[in-house]
């Protein structure tokens, strides 16, 4: 087990620093001059070289690499060349709204993915699993900004009952707080119900005609600890890695989903950045995204030897 | 002929049946039509018994095995009478069926591999059964799991009991099986091709353990299985069905000495017995397959296959009677049992 957690965690580490590697060339690679973008209207030489200076560009790449990581490691990821505020002022504003609506729309989703899936499995040609699969269905097939679209027109504006816009931070207001992010959140996490669902009614219809869950029938177990400790225990697995792979959707989903309720998030940060070529900003977004991404494949596989006792392998064969 | 006749209930038990089984039938709805999986099967099991039920695959016999506790999908339409001590179980409320299964019949399968939750530790699979039924504390469940891990013979209990099953062999895993199963003490044990996937020499540490658990707790056991050493090795009396219906039950060695059915006399010819056959003598196998029936023909369902065969045997099912007077025990539904021993009784009885 420690040495499974001990190779997972060099991997990540591995990933992340080769990722910190193209994210720096990525930007060093754009074409032009970035201290000529900089420049803007004062292009005389000694402007240049003082931005250069200024910057460090005038240094070897592997020097610039050297000292960029060194400030990214402080928390220091430059400033805003539109603004001049600093990045990481913004990013601390920023990623609060966007991990809150992504955790609850995860939660959400996989509470209602798992149960329907679970239900569907269960009641098999009854007119529960056909209501599971048709939700699932619309919530696949409707791309969800225009769901979005459809919530404010009838949840918000026609009858008020959701703000259509904007976001109060949660240690504000909680109440006022999740009143704003629930429905984004719910928007935002129907595809990866429906995902879910799906995985799940498949996995627990495999579960639920194995031989294991015959044992537990013959056991004289309730149907309920037959379902949720022998059959869905096993059908987890799959789960969480749907909801691992997925994640990356959710983030690209939570960019659309913020511009639409006007949630001041990380992707509404990152469409503003790419519309003003700010880079340093694209730069800090691309690195964390990256990070998220590892962090979060690293929980999974944690997850994994967690629910799965055959992923623990080495060294506990006695 | 009355369905008593055609059947051949049991008349001559020994003691009071712990279970008793009479007419049972199987039928499963499927898209191509009904399928007849169990024929009117009867058969009583005494306490501290162990009885054999053997034949080909697709005979019926795992069915008639999993119909006795309830155990078939919702497609299958179970009739005709199971009975433990005088409680009826076929029909009965799923509650109440519940509280039979795992604590008075209780069940070994054929995959030990597959049979056991992967993520579950051994321990806690076993203390399940003793939480639910005799709503022992969790401390209390883990302690007697190990207790039960040592009686079917795995060495360190203490520290298996937590494995998961990944971490045991094939016999290992059986034994834990065999553990879970008699855990609540159960009357009945219908162990369900017990052996079938291990190799031989765990067979007989896996039957050993069966034939103790039965002398020293009285379980009754009924084994089904495809293989006719180990009906020999453990059995005191054997069931011979085919194509969903007994056709011959007897004493075990008075089935291995006289087989009066042509079907079990071929299984018999089909199986090596050791010094006769020796490289000189070539297997018989018994030509065509068990027929997969939509409803049960009155005639021998055996009559296709069977070298005997004539116009009676397709015009009417012979029914399951003594073939000797003198031998009530022994039974068979033949309308040409065969005429002469197959072996002499020395040869066959160890």
């Amino acid at each position: 087990m420690a040495r499974y957690l001990i190779t997972r965690a060099w991997q990540s580490a591995l990933t992340l620093v080769l990722s910190t590697i193209v994210v720096f060339l990525g930007v060093r690679a754009l074409p032009g001059d970035p201290a000529l973008a900089l420049a803007g209207e004062d292009r005389s030489p000694e402007a240049l070289e003082a931005i250069r200076r200024h910057y460090g560009l005038d240094q070897p790449l592997p020097v610039q690499f050297a000292q960029y990581v060194e400030r990214v490691v402080q928390g220091d990821f430059g400033e805003s060349i539109r603004t001049g505020i600093p990045v990481s002022s913004m990013l601390s504003t920023a990623l609060p709204v966007t991990a809150e609506l992504a955790v609850l729309a995860i939660l959400l989703a996989t509470a209602l993915g798992v149960g329907a899936g679970v239900l569907a499995a269960v009641r098999r040609g009854h007119p529960a699993e056909w209501l599971a699969n048709g939700l699932a269905l619309v919530g696949l097939s409707v791309p969800h900004f225009w769901l979005g679209l459809l919530a404010i027109l009838y949840l918000s504006v026609a009858t008020g009952l959701f703000p259509a816009s904007g976001f109060v931070p949660l240690l504000e207001d909680p109440v006022d707080n999740l009143h704003h992010v629930v429905l984004p959140a719910v928007i935002l996490g129907t595809g990866l119900a429906a995902i879910i669902m799906r995985q799940t009614r498949s996995a627990m219809l495999d579960s639920l005609s194995s031989d294991y869950v015959r044992t537990a029938k013959a056991k004289g177990l309730r149907p309920r600890a037959v379902i949720t400790r022998h059959a869905l225990r096993n059908s987890l697995i799959v789960v969480v890695t749907i909801v691992g792979l997925q994640l990356g959707g959710l983030i690209s989903g939570a960019v659309v989903t913020e511009q639409i309720f006007g949630l001041p998030g990380f992707g509404k940060m990152t469409i503003d950045a790419v519309f003003q070529r700010d880079y340093p900003v694209i730069q800090a977004v691309v690195l964390l995204t990256a990070t998220a991404y590892i962090v979060i494949n690293f929980l999974v596989d944690l997850l994994y030897s967690v629910i799965d006792p055959r992923i623990r392998v080495t060294g506990d064969q006695s | 002929m009355t369905t008593a006749e055609r059947t051949g209930a049991p008349s001559t038990t020994i003691e009071t049946p712990v279970l008793q089984v009479r007419d049972l039938s199987v039928a499963f709805t499927t898209e191509s039509g009904t399928v007849s999986a169990v024929d009117r099967v009867s058969l009583d099991l005494a306490p501290g018994e162990i009885v054999g039920m053997v034949g080909e695959s697709g005979c019926g016999k795992s069915v008639t095995a999993m119909s006795i506790g309830g155990l078939l999908p919702d497609s299958a339409r179970v009739t005709g009478s199971v009975r433990l001590q005088g409680t009826e179980l076929v029909g009965t409320r799923e509650s109440v069926l519940r509280r039979v299964r795992g604590k008075d019949i209780a069940y070994i399968f054929q995959e030990p591999m597959t049979s056991l939750n992967p993520v579950l530790t051994i321990g806690r699979q076993i203390a399940e059964v003793l939480q639910v039924h005799e709503r022992m504390s969790r401390r209390a469940a883990r302690a007697r799991a190990v207790e039960l891990l040592s009686l079917v013979g795995i060495p360190s209990a203490a520290t298996r009991v937590d494995n998961y099953p990944h971490q045991l062999s094939g016999g290992m895993r059986q034994r834990v099986m065999i553990a879970m199963a008699v855990a609540c003490g159960p009357k009945v044990l219908v162990a369900d091709e017990p052996t079938t996937a291990l190799d031989v020499t765990v067979q007989a540490g896996i039957l050993q353990v069966l034939r103790d658990l039965r002398d020293r707790l009285g379980t009754t056991i009924l084994v089904i299985t495809h293989d006719l050493g180990v009906i020999a090795d453990i059995a005191d009396r054997v069931v011979v069905m085919y194509a969903g219906r007994v056709v011959e039950r007897a004493p075990v060695t008075d089935l291995f000495a006289f087989p009066y059915h042509r079907y079990t006399a071929g299984l018999l010819s089909a199986s090596p017995t050791p010094g006769v056959h020796a490289g000189t003598q070539r297997l018989q196998e018994i030509p065509g397959l068990v027929p997969v029936l939509s409803a049960q023909p009155d005639a021998c369902t055996f009559a296709d296959r069977c070298p005997a065969a004539d116009e009676r045997c397709r015009e009417a099912a012979p029914p399951l009677e003594a073939v000797r007077p003198a031998l009530t025990e022994h039974v068979a539904a033949c309308w040409h049992p065969c005429p002469t021993p197959r072996t002499r009784p020395e040869e066959t009885i160890a």
